[in-house]
């Protein structure tokens, strides 16, 4: 009996004989069948699909290399782990165990931190809705807190009089980079005085503790320069208040907003080949520190909190094809169970999307879209992929930062989130939901709890 | 449904039309079934000749073939009905 050959499903493809593309097409059939040892079929098999998979070893190593970027130009650095940007327990830890403080924009975050067993002093209290009570708490832990309008400043003032504790605070400070757009709804204005005028107000009232500067210019920055500004900005108002207090600011907080390897959408070329490296940001960044004129005894603590760049890469989130589709004008649609609901980052990126299995070199452009019976549930507008039948699976790349996050349970459940250790061994870190988890929070009134149809 | 019979194709998968200009390109299965389609083939005979040599269902085959069939329609490689 003779062997049947192997099957693909038919393609006819129209050759375009149009400009050729000078950069070369850029496929993405080469199949990642495993992540840190561990089969992308085996993951599925045992934690469902869809399913997040983050590398513990991918986490360790990016930071190394981003602590090393700051600590080889810089004598004195100190990173705080983002927690809106990833706050799984584990993923923080992993931070928390690399000598990462935490850096919190809510009182729900900051007491996560707390239980995660951070030290108040090591939590740096960010963003603009800090209630009477999350301060107080903040003070008497000792936490840093950065201060964002006069409202909150004085409201500090005021705990500050009645509970004669003396808080640790920073003004977060908001200016012109050369960027935009410029984030001028956090914190004080550095060109037009706000920023001057505010630690003015903190060194007059005597009661509180001015330790740092901080500053936050924007979010998946493609320019260091950038933040050379902003340090320069920043090293020139420590100077001042030394000059006019003689009092040394002993830390400059220079916020995150590093661009990570996703390509934006609207890019011509691929963000992993054009997006700067954290080396880039680090020479930018302390180079303008030590040329700056802000000369104390100590030089000031340099903290980073980066996300993004830190996490990014290590998240991958595994998903099937549920079917293929063809659209009125001829073009290939593939269905995943992956939808926006869960890569909330598909709005911003082309995430790269690459098949768990082999496939000959033909390949079709795609249309990705979600499970969700949504028109916006879309992954990718156009992608060139291998022939993908249905039940396939698929790798999505660098969904670390915010999809854990910001995700929503919407149509669909949220899936287990599962971590690979260095010993290539998966934990879930994260059970999936299931409608109890949803149903747990609801309420009937009685005279809705019964109906005939 | 007929191919129209001025197309040109190769033995490696290269399709040229003639009236249009336009050239595509086949995958083996691809090229295989257009080749039958074109030698008057109706689809039920394409799908049984397939299923011989390749290790497929007829199921998957006839959704595969309808797509295919659809697409050399939207390349305007089939006659019209009524042409």
């Amino acid at each position: 009996m003779t062997t049947k050959l192997r099957y693909e499903r038919p393609i006819i493809k129209k050759l375009e004989s149009n400009m050729p593309n000078k950069f070369g097409m850029r496929t993405e059939f080469e199949p990642v069948t495993h992540i840190d040892n561990v089969s992308v079929n085996s993951l599925i098999e045992d934690f469902g699909s869809p399913v997040f998979v983050l590398s513990e070893r991918k986490i360790r190593k990016t930071f190394n290399q981003a602590r090393q970027a700051f600590e080889t130009r810089y004598p004195r650095v100190q990173f705080a782990w983002s927690y809106k940007t990833n706050y799984l327990s584990a993923v923080c830890n992993v931070f928390h165990q690399e000598g990462s403080w935490a850096e919190v924009v809510s009182g729900f975050e900051y007491d996560k931190a707390i239980k995660n067993g951070v030290d108040g002093s090591k939590i740096i209290f960010n963003g603009p809705d800090k209630t009477e009570e999350d301060l107080r708490k903040a003070i008497t832990n000792n936490s840093l807190i950065h201060i964002d309008h006069l409202d909150e400043l004085y409201l500090l003032q005021d705990i500050a009089r009645s509970t004669r504790q003396r808080p640790k605070v920073a003004i977060r400070v908001n200016m012109d980079t050369g960027i935009y757009p410029m984030w001028d709804r956090f914190g004080f204005n550095y060109e037009n005085g706000q920023a001057w005028d505010a630690l003015n107000k903190i060194m007059f009232s005597g009661q509180m503790d001015l330790v740092g500067l901080h500053t936050h210019i924007g979010t998946f920055m493609l320019s260091p320069n950038a933040y050379a500004v902003a340090a320069s900005k920043l090293a020139n108002l420590a100077q001042r208040v030394q000059q006019k207090y003689n009092h040394e600011i002993s830390y400059i907080d220079m916020g995150g907003g590093f661009a990570s390897r996703n390509t934006l959408k609207g890019s011509y070329l691929p963000g992993i080949d054009t997006n700067p490296h954290i080396d880039d940001f680090a020479e930018a960044i302390t180079s303008a520190l030590i040329n700056s004129e802000y000369r104390p005894k100590t030089p000031p603590l340099l903290i980073l909190e980066t996300g993004r760049a830190l996490i990014d890469e290590a998240g991958y989130l595994l998903g099937s094809v549920i079917a293929n589709k063809r659209l009125s004008d001829g073009r290939r649609s593939t269905i995943l169970d992956i939808g926006v609901n869960l890569l909330f980052t598909s709005f911003w990126y082309n995430h790269k999307v690459t098949p768990a299995q082999e496939f000959t070199s033909y390949t079709e452009d795609t249309v990705l879209y979600g499970p969700l019976c949504m028109n916006i549930d879309v992954i990718r507008e156009s992608i060139s992929l291998p022939l993908l039948n249905k039940g396939d699976k698929v790798v999505v790349h660098h969904v670390g930062a915010y999809n854990m996050t910001q995700w929503m349970q919407f149509i669909t459940l949220r899936p287990k989130v599962v971590m690979i250790d260095l010993d290539s061994k998966p934990h879930v870190i994260r059970e999936n939901e299931s409608l109890n988890s949803l149903q747990d929070f609801e309420k009937i009134p009685q005279h809705l709890a019964n109906f005939e149809l | 449904m007929k191919i129209k019979n001025n197309i040109a194709v190769s033995d490696n998968g290269f399709i040229f039309n003639p009236a249009s200009g336009e050239s595509f390109s086949a995958n083996p299965v691809g090229l295989e079934m257009l080749n039958l389609l074109r030698k008057g083939k109706e689809a039920e005979e394409v799908i049984r000749e397939i299923e011989t040599k390749y290790q497929v269902d007829s199921s998957t085959l006839e959704r595969d073939l309808n797509d295919f069939i659809e697409m050399l329609k939207q390349y305007h490689l089939t006659v019209i009905d009524d042409e």
